[in-house]
């Protein structure tokens, strides 16, 4: 184990997949320019060639057909994109042909494809530039969507998507590229579908996902010192959903808060709520709640951003009002020495 | 053949009788397949929209016998054609569009989703322009695998309206990848004409040679013409010169989709079909090849019974074969 930052962990995922297996390819806008997608593809190409690793057209919906297609010839393509938003354009081909492939042809050909994408928060990213619609992937049968929060799971079920037999969507939080962690060397691989347990507390189960686990880490830190135990379940894939590891949780603690890095309507979290209350309505002691964006557009100027993004101290209020305590949430966030608009004192911008 | 497919038309009597031959059987069987859709559509059991070719068999026919069963190919909607011109299993396909087990998806895709990956057939979807760039991806895959392959997309005009169209052309341009990129002009899009969808004038090979695709234009109801000039652009793209497009005009003779004919409704004349259907792909040849002698009457009556033996046969094994389970509703999501 050695730290390293999550942008170098999913660098070394790459490297170790296409050093292991000649037919991982990689490709995106971008993947070979000096700045190498946030760092996350440098020295790609210069190691493995530019038949493996290239840059491509402004043809996102083509670019995603032709992955699609190669990968039904026994190749195994890693597309990146560096904004989820840009994505959008490429729909079709994720949905009617990645998704049902395998399903419409009666289970004779799947399309094991890795599409990376990034997505964000902040730095006047605004409106087109930060969506993060992972409930729409999540929505899709047929994918699987996987949003690591820590290095090492980034490294490791970007790994296990590479070389999963389906269509996986790889979410980026660009919040976490900086953020430190131990990370196994050489061939490490986390199970796509599991969750993972952070921190542990009989108070309340929190179930989160990508940068807001972050977010939880800092709020879980706070309480803890004032005495309030929870369980903070990482869910790293929202499809197939982990349920059992939240079931368990809630089944201990009777409480559950949701956290979402999207607009709170048709989010995800309200499906993990949804079900909560279908299938463990014995257990709940109080209703349980949601912490996402506003449904609205994310907004540019840090002056509006500053009431739309949801934070530590919004978790610690929740959490206060459901437990009937004073947890002191504008207390939560007092460490918190870089403006609220940016991931931390190394993020300079421009994107 | 040694001669060019014009002097061959010209002057028929020194026409590749075998290769002739062998389109017409081609042609026929699929015109013969589709007629027995269109007759059996309406007792229900086929419960899946279909779009039938019946017209348009030349394409299908020659460019299937253009390729090898190793080529790769993807079509659209209306692929019964090109799925049988390639080689397609025509027992799975009629079983498929019953809905059945044995069909080649396994019911779960019907007559739209037709796939035969034993002869290269690698699927045919639903939405327009959908498999153009998995065709060209497929041909990525060529490149970077190695071998003499080629991958086929057959389109429609509709098709070259959308921007995928585009984007997939220009990056096989890019790359100078083994795609044959074969389009059927038949001037609707459904009921759409030509003069609503593209400027007036609008050249669609010409447009798509401007995007650094060599591209050509051919009458897509000459079947030896569509023949010889695939077969000749097969063997350049298998050499390494990159990817070709052909626009070769051809007309559907029955509805969009479904089995009856539509010229009562408005959206096109009784004339302008009348036109085509003097044009009819397969009298031309027959005419061409029993006018020579190079078949007798009898020849056809024994090619048409083997194909009506052969297409009796596929309905009553679709119809004897199985439906699926129920379980098979909730199988095949994902691959283990």
């Amino acid at each position: 184990m050695r730290v390293i930052n999550f942008a170098k962990a999913i660098n070394e995922a790459l490297a170790c997949a296409m050093e292991a297996d000649q037919r991982v390819i990689c490709y995106g806008l971008g993947v070979d320019d000096p700045k190498g997608i946030f760092g996350t593809t440098l020295g790609l190409q210069d190691r493995f060639g530019e038949d493996r690793v290239f840059d491509m057209p402004t043809s996102e919906n083509a670019m995603t057909g032709v992955g699609i297609g190669a990968s039904m010839n026994d190749i195994r393509p890693v597309m990146t994109h560096q904004r989820l938003d840009f994505f959008l354009l490429a729909m079709d081909q994720l949905v009617n042909n990645a998704a049902k492939w395998y399903y419409m042809f009666g289970g004779q050909q799947s399309v094991p494809i890795t599409i990376r994408l990034i997505l964000g928060r902040g730095w006047g990213q605004g409106p087109t530039h930060s969506q993060n619609l992972q409930s729409w992937f999540a929505h899709v049968p047929g994918l699987k969507v996987v949003m690591p929060t820590t290095p090492a799971d980034a490294k490791g079920l970007l790994l296990s998507s590479i070389f999963d037999d389906n269509p996986v969507v790889f979410l980026e939080h660009r919040w976490l590229h900086n953020v430190e962690g131990d990370v196994p060397q050489g061939d490490f691989w986390v199970p796509i579908g599991k969750a993972h347990l952070l921190e542990e507390g009989d108070d309340l189960t929190i179930v989160s996902m990508s940068y807001m686990t972050i977010e939880a880490l800092h709020a879980t830190a706070h309480m803890k010192a004032l005495g309030v135990g929870c369980d903070l379940i990482d869910l790293r894939t929202i499809m197939p959903l982990d349920w059992e590891a939240i079931a368990v949780s809630v089944r201990k603690t009777g409480r559950l808060l949701v956290l979402d890095t999207a607009s709170e309507t048709g989010s995800f979290a309200g499906e993990v709520i949804a079900r909560s209350a279908m299938h463990l309505f014995d257990v709940l002691k109080q209703a349980p709640r949601r912490i996402a964006m506003p449904d609205f557009p994310s907004p540019t100027s840090p002056a509006l951003t500053r009431g739309y993004y949801r934070g530590a101290a919004d978790i610690v209020r929740v959490t206060s009002e459901m437990l009937g305590q004073d947890l002191k949430p504008d207390a939560a966030e007092k460490n918190r020495q870089s403006p609220h608009d940016v991931p931390g004192d190394w993020f300079k911008g421009p994107f | 053949m040694s001669l060019t497919a014009r002097e061959s038309l010209d002057n028929p009597r020194v026409a590749d009788a075998g290769l002739a031959r062998e389109l017409l059987y081609r042609m026929k069987r699929i015109r013969m397949v589709e007629e027995a859709i269109a007759e059996r559509y309406p007792e229900g059991k086929m419960r899946c929209p279909t779009h039938l070719s019946i017209g348009q068999e030349a394409v299908s026919a020659a460019v299937g016998m253009a390729l090898r069963a190793g080529d790769f190919a993807v079509s659209g909607h209306r692929a019964h054609g090109h799925y049988l011109g390639k080689g397609g299993d025509l027992k799975k396909m009629i079983a498929e569009i019953y809905g059945k087990a044995t069909g080649c998806s396994g019911g779960k895709g019907g007559s739209m989703h037709l796939i035969d990956r034993d002869v290269g057939f690698m699927g045919s979807t639903a939405i327009v322009a959908s498999t153009i760039p998995v065709g060209v991806g497929l041909g990525l895959s060529i490149r970077l695998r190695g071998g003499d392959q080629i991958s086929t997309v057959f389109l429609g005009d509709g098709a070259v309206e959308e921007g995928v169209f585009f984007e997939s052309a220009n990056f096989a341009a890019l790359k100078k990848l083994p795609v044959l990129f074969v389009c059927e002009n038949n001037f609707y899009s459904v009921y759409s004409p030509m003069r609503v969808r593209q400027p007036p004038g609008r050249s669609i090979h010409a447009m798509v040679g401007s995007l650094g695709v060599p591209s050509e234009s051919g009458d897509g109801n000459d079947v030896v013409d569509v023949y010889t000039r695939v077969r000749s652009a097969v063997e350049e793209i298998r050499n390494g010169a990159g990817p070709r497009f052909f626009e070769f005009t051809t007309y559907r003779w029955r509805e969009h989709c479904g089995p009856n004919f539509d010229n009562d409704i408005g959206y096109r004349s009784q004339d302008e079909f009348l036109s085509w259907k003097s044009k009819d792909p397969i009298e031309r040849l027959e005419g061409q090849l029993v006018g020579t002698g190079a078949l007798g009457k009898e020849d056809i009556g024994r090619m048409e019974a083997d194909i009506r033996h052969e297409v009796e046969q596929a309905f009553a094994f679709a119809e004897s074969s199985p439906f699926p389970s129920a379980d098979e509703t909730f199988t095949h999501l994902y691959k283990d």
